[in-house]
Formats: structure tokens, sequence, C-alpha cells
């Protein structure tokens, strides 16, 4: 065991994905000589070459239609959108191309392809740099959506993901690269598409993912200083979507509120909420709550912007709602 | 968050509602559920909960003061949160307000408060309605104490863990000896007695009456109700007045002038039969409405009337309950009453007015025998319709309750 930040974590489980497989390579704006806007790939480009490590233009769209077609002949590309926000210019071939060609061309084809990226706000980068637009890209079939919430998920998920034979967005949070946790040694994959129990607790189960796992842990020790023991469910991935941890902890304790960063309408919490209405009615007993970003465009003035970002107290008083 | 507390919608017809008196004051602390203020529709007075709990930061509206529904009435936030106002809405002085320090304090009344503060179904969540349903726990008569007065999972599991409670009503402490002459006393005019008044007086001022008395012989009813009884749980026993409904209904059907409404220059016959009776409550009467009285088993309009009437007593009933009804019939056959005549419920045409079936000494074939009798009168509008169909309506009627088998076939 030893407690890295969640950077590390990725990076490591990158450097270690490339030393393993030859077939693994890295593109993308100022991934290279650079090291990479948030320093994941510091290193790397010393080490591995520029072959493998291969800085592009700034144009999303290329980035992603490159690796596709450097995943059709074969390699295992991990292409870096420096934000999320910027995966729109290259909507098209990520949900257009990436997430059909398997089905499509009827399986003749594998699509080893991650896009590793960068979502959510509280960064001060305004409105168009600091979006949560998760549940979009959650939306279409063909495509997986990952987004750890701690260093050993990141690490174990983002190994996973690099192994894959399918499209995958790897979705990294901008304020979590410092977030420390204790991540296992050696090589280790954790699947995807398995939400895990963080905490466990009777009277109310909260579920997130990614920054709103943060969040929600914060306000569950806020409860437990009165008494209120809460159960956070992490999600991790957003599709293919694991609601069995959800259910069964949902039986137990009746209530639920979902935390996402996103905006509410259309949102993670909605389909959370509606999958727990449709599974487990009989064992509802308070009207599930959703927290999320207020429904504005992120300001960039920082007083604004917490306001308009879920905050752990936002968390205390929907589970006060429900309880 | 400060959270606005509004004027809740208890009814589907209800504009507005009168704030009878705040439970709590500006700067109390208050606990989800807890009851703020009482307030009083056309229909009832219900206690308002706490959507939230907090410090009751602001009181917007005086008592006494009719409050359309949807407006804000009180702010609950924390003790030294800022809060934005609503524009307050201003107390219309009334008169109720006005009176009641001359009104001497009552004994504890012995009809539990109502607790539900809405007008519609029974208010639970899934797990307790799944909870009941599993345990046999009657939901009406659970008091919810989650939000609205929604009964959640805790409040069966109180219910369960409790067991069975007799609540008894407070017995005043004995007085040894009169003090004064009891000075007269002011009521002010509930809603529902100003609805009765004003529809009484409008009914029995434009409405010309007609009225025919008829009596029925009740002897196989009476054997029929017994039979029938037998095979029927104790909560499910037909009333006399059951058949009797069941037998309107059908008699309507034949004679679709007194299922009418007088609508100026025309007459409306209406396709459905949804039979009103009139409930007595708590000071005033509600008319709950059997729909397609003529199409429904005896069984189910005996349970929906039971449950209706029930709902009304407690001041719970649904608007679809009180309706739409098409006839009505008052029976006053429990309180021993040989017969009355009842004012037409508008826009009706007609009204039922029963009283008691007796054993009565009657003549039959020249012999002196006893024999279950039964007198009704029927109030019709003139303008709709006349004395001969009237009485020929309590014909028909006859044959339906002299021979009851029909109403089960």
């Amino acid at each position: 065991m030893a407690r890295i930040t969640m950077r590390e974590a990725i990076s490591q489980a990158l450097w270690e994905e490339m030393e393993r497989d030859p077939a693994v390579f890295i593109l993308g704006e100022e991934v290279g000589v650079w090291g990479g806007s948030y320093a994941v790939t510091k290193g790397f480009y010393d080490h591995f070459g520029g072959e493998r490590v291969r800085d592009t233009p700034i144009a999303e769209a290329g980035i992603i239609g490159a690796a596709i077609g450097a995943a059709l002949v074969g390699q295992r590309p991990v292409a870096e959108l420096m934000t999320i926000n910027f995966a729109f210019s290259a909507m098209d071939h990520i949900v257009n191309e990436a997430a059909k060609f398997h089905y499509m061309f009827a399986g003749q084809f594998k699509l080893p392809l991650v896009i590793r990226t960068v979502g959510g706000g509280g960064r001060q980068l305004g409105a168009t740099h600091s979006q949560t637009p998760d549940a979009i890209f959650a939306h279409f079939p063909g495509l997986k959506v990952v987004a750890p919430g701690t260093p050993e998920d990141a690490k174990g998920l983002l190994k996973s993901a690099i192994r894959s034979n399918d499209p995958i967005l790897f979705i990294e949070h901008a304020t979590m690269y410092q977030v420390r946790g204790e991540v296992r040694d050696g090589d280790f994959t954790i699947p995807i598409g398995q939400s895990k129990i963080q905490r466990a607790g009777k009277d109310v189960t909260i579920i997130s993912y990614s920054k709103g796992l943060e969040i929600s842990t914060k306000a569950a020790d806020e409860l437990a200083k009165e008494g209120i023991e809460a159960e956070i469910v992490d999600l991790r991935t957003l599709r293919p979507l694991d609601m069995e941890p959800v259910f069964e902890s949902f039986q137990k304790t009746n209530r639920a509120v979902v935390v996402e960063e996103g905006w509410k309408s259309f949102g993670i919490g909605s389909e959370i909420a509606s999958r727990i209405y449709e599974e487990c009615f009989d064992y509802i007993d308070a009207p599930i709550q959703r927290v999320a970003q207020d429904e504005v465009p992120l300001p960039y003035n920082r007083t604004l912007e917490q306001a308009a970002l879920p905050q752990p107290e936002d968390v205390i008083a929907a589970v006060k709602v429900v309880l | 968050m400060a959270e606005t507390i509004t004027m809740p919608k208890l009814g589907f017809d209800m504009a507005e509602g009168t704030l009878v008196r705040w439970v709590r004051n500006e700067g109390e602390n208050i606990n989800k559920g807890d009851v703020l203020a009482e307030i009083e529709t056309d229909k009832a007075t219900v206690e308002v909960e706490s959507s939230v709990g907090g410090v009751v930061r602001k009181l917007l509206v005086d008592a006494g003061a009719v409050v359309p529904i949807g407006a804000a009435i009180a702010i609950i936030g924390s003790a030294d949160e800022k809060i934005d106002e609503p524009k307050a809405v201003s107390a219309q002085p009334s008169t109720k307000a006005e009176i009641a320090p001359q009104v001497p304090p009552k004994a504890a009344p012995i009809v539990q408060s109502i607790v539900v503060p809405q007008m519609g179904p029974v208010k639970a969540s899934p797990l307790a309605k799944k909870m009941a349903r599993d345990t046999k726990v009657d939901l009406s008569r659970v008091q919810g104490t989650g939000p609205g007065g929604r009964i959640v999972r805790k409040d069966i599991e109180n219910i369960l863990s409790a067991g069975p409670t007799i609540s008894r009503a407070n017995i005043p402490a004995y007085q040894p000896e009169i003090q004064t002459t009891p000075t007269d006393e002011t009521i002010g005019m509930t809603k529902l007695r100003q609805a009765i008044a004003r529809r009484m007086t409008e009914s029995k001022t434009t409405v010309p009456h007609f009225y025919v008395s008829h009596e029925f012989k009740m002897d196989a009813v009476m054997v029929l109700r017994k039979q029938l009884n037998e095979y029927l749980p104790d909560n499910e026993k037909l009333s006399v007045n059951d058949f009797i409904v069941k037998a309107v209904a059908l008699a309507l059907r034949e004679f679709p002038n007194l299922n009418a409404s007088f609508a100026d220059d025309k007459v409306i016959h209406h396709g459905a039969i949804n039979v009103g009776v009139a409930v007595s409550v708590e000071n005033g009467l509600l008319t709950v409405v059997s729909r397609n009285t003529d199409q429904q088993p005896l069984r189910r309009i005996s349970v929906e009337v039971k449950r209706m009437a029930a709902g009304a007593r407690e001041g719970k009933v649904r608007p679809g309950d009180i309706e739409g009804s098409t006839f009505s019939i008052s029976n006053l056959g429990m309180y021993d009453v040989e017969n009355f005549a009842a004012i037409i419920n508008p826009p009706e045409a007609a009204i039922l007015a029963v009283g008691s079936a007796r054993e009565v000494p009657v003549v039959e074939n020249g012999e002196l025998k006893a024999g279950w009798r039964m007198k009704a009168t029927i109030s019709v509008d003139h303008r709709v319709s006349d004395g001969a169909k009237a009485a020929q309506f309590m014909q028909a009627l006859a044959k339906y309750l002299e021979e009851p088998l029909r109403l089960l076939v």
C-alpha cells in the first residue's frame, strides 16, 4: 500500500501499461515535451520517445480521428483531450464513429481506444472550460464512460480501460489531481462497470461518483456527528451502470440522495432516481433527492462559482429532507 | 436555506383559505411535520404542518386573514440567515377574529384533530403502503409524520410496536355550584355553515318545491338484509339505507326527469345516475356521492358510502366524493324520525327524505298484524316535474323495496 495522489495513480497506470504493451501510445495537446496540462505524462516523452508520446495540433477532431484510425489497425491509443469541454469539437468522431464502428461493421473491428479527459469546475476557468457534461456521453450505447473518485480506482480502472477492446471515455476531475489515497501495490486492475459501497451506513443512501464522492464523504462526516449514518455508493462507471449495490443499499435505507456536479436536468441523478423508482418502488419511504449544480453557466467569480457548485451543505440539507 | 410555506390547496375547487390560528410564533423552533397553523376551508378546519425544520422567521399573514392558495404564509429558516420577505398578505378583519375573545374556553373536543392537511387519498410512502399491506395496518387510521402528513416507515413501525391505543376524551372537572346564568354566545359561521346557508337559501327562495309522501312496506328488505348480513364481515354489514340508495337509482332510470337539472330555458336529463347521500358532520352536513349507482352492486355501494361518510366525518373527503350528485337522499331513520321534508340540493331536481323503518300495526286483507313500514317524502322542483310523476316514482321505488331481490340482479 502506498498513499499517493490521483495524478501519480493515473500516471503510474499509463506508465505501467506502456511498459507492458508496446501497442499502447499517447497522443494529445502538450502531452509530450511539456508533460501534460495536468503534468500526468511528465517524463514520458524522455522515457518512451516521440513515437509513443505524440504532441498534436490544437485540433480535437483530429486527435480522436487519428486515435480511432490507429485503434482500428491494432494499436491501443490513449488520446488525451485537455478538457472534456473540447470533446464537443470531436463529438462526431466520439459518438458516431468510436461508439458505433464495432456494431455497424458487425464486429469486424475492435476499437481499443481510451480517451482521457478532464471534467468539472471549481478552478475559475470560466463557463466554457468548467463543465461536467458526463451525462451527455453516458447517453450513447457503445461508449463506456468511467469517472473514478479515488486514486486506487483511477489506477485500477485506467489499466482496465487500456486493456479493454472497447472505446472508453475516462473522465478525471480537474480539482482532484492532488487528492491522496491508499493504492494497492503491484499490477492490479479494477473491472469497469462495477459500483462500490465506499462507506457503510444504514439511514440514507448517497449515490455519487468522481468529485461528488468527496463532497458526499464530507457531508457524511458531518451527518455522523448527528448520529445519521449515510451509506455512500460510488458509481465509478456511468456506462455500463451497475445499479445492484444501489438497489441493495436502498432496500436497506429506503431513502436516497444522488449527488452529481453536472446540472440536474436530464442528469445522472435523474437516471439513478428513475431506476430506483422502477426497481424498488415498494421500498421508497421518501422522494429521492438530487443534488447538482445550479442551472447556470458556471460563473468565473470564485464566490459565485462555489455557490453554483454542489457543496457538502447541499447534500446535508437533501439528506434531512428524506429522513 | 430559508423555505417559504404557502397556503396549501386542499380541494380541487379551493381558491383560498382562512388562516384561523398560528400554532407557532415568530422566533420559535419548529421541526419538520410540526403543526404551524390551522386553516379553514369551505369543508373543514385542517392543520398545516411545516415541510421543513428550523426557526419560524416570519409569519406573513395575520390570524383571520383570507389567503389565496399558493400565497406565502410563513418563512422557516435558520436563526441567523438573511431572508427575503415576500409581500405580505394584509389581514382582512373577519367576524371570527373579532368575536373570538367572547367565546368561553371549551372542554377539549372529543373529535380527534385532523392532521392530514389535504382532501385527497391517504398519503403514504410506497414502503409504508407495502408494510401496511403486509401487516394489515389500516392506513386511514395512521397519522403520518412525514412531510405534508405523509405516512412513512417510522409511523407504521410505531403502530406495530405500540399495538392498539385508546384515546379518551378529557372529562371536565366537576363544578359544585352554578355560578351565574350563562350569557349569550355569538358563534362565527364556519365556511361550511356559510356554504349551507347560502345554498339552502338559494334553493328555498328560487326553487318551487312540492312534496309527495309515501309509506313503503319494508318487511322484505328487513328479512333480506338480515340474511345477507350473515354472509358479510362486520365492517361491511348492509344498512337499510344501502337498499334505499340502490332502489332509488334503479327507479330513477325509469324517471329521467327526476334525475335532472333545471337550466333556465331547458331541463338537462343526466345520463349518469349519481346518488348523493347526506352525511352529518360536525357543525353541518356534506353529501357524499355514489357514482353510476344504478350499475353498482349493492355491496360496493355500501362499502363506498361507508368509506366516504367516514372520510367526511373526519374531514378527509376526496373532492370526487362530494361532487357531481344528480339526486340526493337525506336519511334521518337512525334518529327515530317518522317523516320529514328536505330542501332540494341545487341544481338537482329532487331529494328524498327518509324516515325510520319501524315495526307498526298494519292491516292486510282485513287482518291486523305487525309489519315493517317506512315513510319517505320526495321534494321536487316543480319547474322540472309534476306531482303525478313524483307519485309514480314513489310507486316504482316501492316496487324495488317490496321486492328487494330486484336490487341484487
